[in-house]
């Protein structure tokens, strides 16, 4: 398959001296954007089915709770397997790490390290990003941390299973699973930070010349609000995750309070130290974190939307402020998350008001994406039908959050089914299937083919179902009171006995939902060799990477002549143009 | 083909790629420190009695020659770029070999005070006064380090740029006083913080 | 770039770094003379914090050149600056609120 075009001729005013590469130098130790893009593509959509699979685990014990797992059931272990019957010590490993693998080991991996690294100098017609080593450097950290968070699965006691959230007391005195997941995220930190300087600088720095601001994709606009986020929100959970190695290995009492008993017995540390001050940090980040998670996807839900509805976008200057309001406020919000802490009602009141505020930039993009099919003339290919359903889907998934920003709601719905129905909603079809719009669109830029529109609609459709068959019942069963983190899927409690038979209907939609997969690995394999040629501009868009690149695009500098734009993001059926396409760089 | 702005400014922003990305870097640290401070005083606010760093033994005097260390090797630092805008690549060696003088001594003395308070006892896990101590010296000294490895390549192999490049070597080592500035920065606050309040 | 290798103006800098590294020589030591005052904690940390943040200001605006230095960064900075005070500030001020459980 060829990603990078060998054969197209030397850039002009090219003044490096110019060696070829070695193999290790061309796909391993690339410093090229775009193989680096592929790189993160490949190993976050590993880790993404590697978490997904920890979660049918999960849903086998969750329907069938105490029964052998069937033919896989050896593969555990005797410890934390026996008989092939699921232990709750394996329930809490499989749920921590599933948390911590899709988040930190797949979406933003993917969101940001492979669709934005892939995309964003092309967009703005630049050659690579402003630090290439850096790039490399970021992506290998990655695999450093993704390679701990793994290995800790072969840890004394297992891996990490205080949550992802890891709360201590409980995650202070875990076994070293959790101190192999602390290096682990020391390790995402890092290479997130040095991914966000890099993104910041090139799209500041490297913007063609005629590119302002408000000519900018949104794409690239989304991008850049996600940095800032990542950059100023991370280094609080990095602070986090140092104090609590410092607990653990030097047996410091940052987050153990005095007088702990633990079994029957009084801790013997100094304590002094308070939980909550790890939530705090944890929040601190994890709030942004989950705004990192969504807005890319509203970038290639933007992308999709105006290319396949053959008009601008509406609102595309109310989408720019709204999102970078929205990052603004998304570090006063954080607290949202430990109402049931004994808060006091001042800072309740903030943080509720602060919650609701920050609900408006969300339904200010939503609404203008909906907005802007209004008169297109919209295709219905395989992209477009998950942006199309991504629409829906994040509506229900914010509006759920709704009840959990207000404390009086929040006090029934904390910690129950709820709270999980409500933030996959956002994530799963949500950003997920913003993933899948942006893979089946971009695909026939990166390879210069395209992808079965059958296959493709096979997986959209039975995706479509049984994602919904898995999460919807989820609210059924918060609103009853089941708690999560449960692994007994709450047949021990009288109050979800009702609500019990749902558990059986997610984790058949669940397995569905893998099996609705297979089209899609199938397509994007089997398209990657045979898949029908097309040309460089596939959809006929307007932006600098489809309209001004070769599909795959030049191996060194990715263009021929650094485009001069002149025009806005999405100049379709302009009044007067020939086609119903301007590209950006066209007068 | 070349990354613009390596070395010349971008006129509409007027910053060269690695200026803006080590403020970037620094607003970065800015907030992890931050969080170490705020922490501080979450647990200093809720503690019932709070010891002074006096009193449980920290050296004052030594710490505070630490500081003048500090501040020196940060007036070096900009020496030795302001030698290399005179195109003086001798004195640019010797202000960055000063800087790194400077920063030894500032680690040999901090080495002289953990292991007085560890032949004392006093270990992080002491109580949370220690623990914090020592996490946020232990830190900012991994800092103290991390600077001296990218100013002793400047010093050493790095020099190379400078007859390739000069203006480009010359913006490395403004970055790289920059990141060193803002180390010390932090002892700024972090002394009378530990050691006089 | 905006620097100049104009001789004369890099000397009168040069001077001036100087003259800031002998401020806060003597910043420092007032710093550390003050805290053997034995003042009430809230004043002793006033004044702590303010010497210190008269230093950093020093080292920002003149050995970082942050006092002629582009828009761009100073708007990083101060977005900086903002959630580096809510983060330093209401995790401390939230357990003041607390209730006693």
């Amino acid at each position: 398959m060829a990603l990078v075009d060998e054969h197209a001729p030397h850039a002009v005013g090219h003044a490096d001296d110019h060696h070829e590469l070695g193999f290790w130098e061309k796909y391993v130790f690339s410093q090229d954007h775009k193989v680096i893009g592929i790189q993160y593509a490949f190993t976050s959509l590993l880790f993404l089915f590697f978490g997904f699979t920890l979660m049918m685990f999960m849903r086998w014990q969750l329907a069938f709770p105490g029964r052998p797992l069937p033919i896989l059931g050896k593969i555990f272990g005797q410890t934390f397997a026996p008989g092939g019957i699921m232990l709750p010590e394996l329930y809490n490993q499989l749920g921590a790490m599933h948390g911590t693998i899709m988040v930190f080991l797949g979406i933003v991996p993917l969101a940001v390290g492979a669709f934005g690294n892939y995309l964003v100098p092309l967009q703005i017609g630049a050659p690579d990003m402003a630090f290439p080593k850096l790039n490399m450097a970021s992506y290998w950290t990655y695999f450093i941390g993704g390679v701990l968070m793994l290995g800790s699965f072969f840890a004394p006691g297992g891996a990490a299973s205080s949550g992802w959230t890891s709360y201590p007391p409980l995650s202070n005195l875990a076994g070293a699973g959790q101190t192999v997941w602390l290096f682990g995220m020391l390790a995402l930190i890092i290479s997130s930070l040095l991914g966000s300087t890099n993104f910041i600088v090139t799209i500041v720095q490297l913007r063609a010349p005629g590119l302002t601001w408000m000519r900018l994709p949104f794409f690239v606009w989304a991008q850049f609000v996600t940095s800032f986020l990542l950059l100023l929100a991370f280094p609080a959970l990095q602070a986090a995750a140092v104090l609590q190695m410092m607990d653990r290995i030097f047996g410091t009492s940052f987050f153990l309070p005095s007088g702990l008993v633990v079994s029957g017995q009084v801790l013997e540390v100094s304590g002094g130290g308070s939980p909550l001050l790890w939530q705090h940090l944890f929040w601190f980040l994890a709030h942004p974190e989950v705004y990192v998670l969504i807005l890319p996807a509203f970038g290639i839900i933007a992308e999709v939307i105006a290319n396949n509805t053959r008009k601008p976008l509406w609102g595309y200057k109310s989408m720019v402020y709204s999102i970078s309001f929205l990052g603004f406020m998304s570090f006063i919000v954080w607290a949202h998350h430990m109402f049931m802490t004994g808060m006091g009602t001042v800072m309740s009141t903030f943080f509720q008001t602060t919650t609701m505020i920050i609900s408006i930039p969300s339904v200010v993009v939503l609404t203008a994406l909906i907005i802007s099919l209004w008169g297109g003339s919209i295709r219905f290919n395989t992209p477009m039908l998950f942006a199309l359903a991504f629409l829906p889907m994040f509506a229900i998934g914010g509006l759920t959050g709704l009840p959990l920003g207000l404390a009086p709601t929040d006090i029934h719905l904390h910690d129950t089914y709820y709270v999980i129905g409500h933030f996959h909603y956002v994530v799963a079809p949500g950003t997920i299937f913003a993933m899948f719009a942006g893979i089946y669109y971009w695909f026939p830029k990166l390879t210069g083919r395209k992808m079965s529109e059958l296959l493709g609609k096979l997986h959209f459709w039975s995706s479509f179902l049984f994602i919904n068959g898995v999460f919807m019942p989820m609210f059924i069963q918060g609103l009853a009171g089941v708690s999560r983190r449960l692994y007994d899927g709450g047949m021990a409690y009288s109050h979800a006995q009702d609500v019990l038979h749902w558990n059986k209907v997610m984790s058949m939609s669940a397995w569905g939902l893998a099996l609705a997969q297979l089209p899609f690995i199938i397509n994007l394999f089997w398209s990657m060799a045979k898949g029908k040629k097309v040309g460089d501009n596939y959809w006929d868009a307007t932006t600098l990477e489809w309209a001004a690149t070769t599909s795959p695009p030049l191996a060194h500098g990715n263009f021929a002549e650094i485009p001069t734009v002149v025009r806005g993001p999405y100049d379709y059926s302009l009044p007067g143009a020939p086609v119903d396409f301007v590209p950006q760089h066209r007068g | 083909m070349e990354i613009p702005y390596t070395s010349e400014t971008r006129p509409d922003t007027g910053l060269y790629n690695a200026k803006l990305g080590i403020w970037l870097f620094l607003a970065s640290e800015v907030m992890l420190f931050g969080a170490l401070f705020s922490s501080y005083i979450l647990l200093r606010t809720g503690a019932p009695v709070w010891p002074h760093g006096r009193d449980l033994g920290l050296n004052v005097p030594l710490a505070t020659l630490n500081t003048m260390i500090l501040i020196g090797s940060s007036v070096t630092i900009l020496l030795s770029w302001v030698s290399l805008r005179l195109h003086d690549v001798k004195k640019f060696r010797l202000y960055m070999g000063l800087t790194l003088l400077c920063s030894l001594g500032f680690l040999v003395i901090k080495y002289f005070e953990y292991m007085e308070k560890i032949h004392h006892g006093h270990l992080p896990s002491f109580n949370t006064f220690f623990a914090i101590y020592f996490t946020l010296t232990g830190l900012h000294g991994l800092h103290v380090i991390g600077g001296m490895v990218v100013n002793g390549y400047l010093w050493g192999p790095g020099l190379k740029l400078w007859h390739k490049d000069p203006q480009r070597f010359t913006n490395r080592v403004e970055v790289a006083g920059l990141y060193w500035h803002f180390v010390d920065l932090v002892w700024i606050f972090l002394f009378p913080t530990l050691y006089l309040l | 770039m905006s620097q100049t290798h104009d001789v004369e103006t890099i000397r009168k800098e040069t001077k001036t770094y100087i003259k800031v590294f002998l401020s806060l020589a003597v910043l420092t030591v007032l710093t550390v003379a003050v805290s053997y005052f034995h003042m009430p904690p809230v004043a002793a940390i006033g004044v702590a914090l303010l010497i210190a943040s008269f230093k950093a200001s020093l080292v920002a605006g003149f050995f970082m050149h942050l006092s002629h230095e582009k828009k761009l960064i100073y708007w990083i900075l101060l977005l900086t600056v903002a959630f580096f005070l809510v983060l330093l500030v209401w995790p401390s001020l939230n357990m003041w609120n607390q209730r006693d459980l």
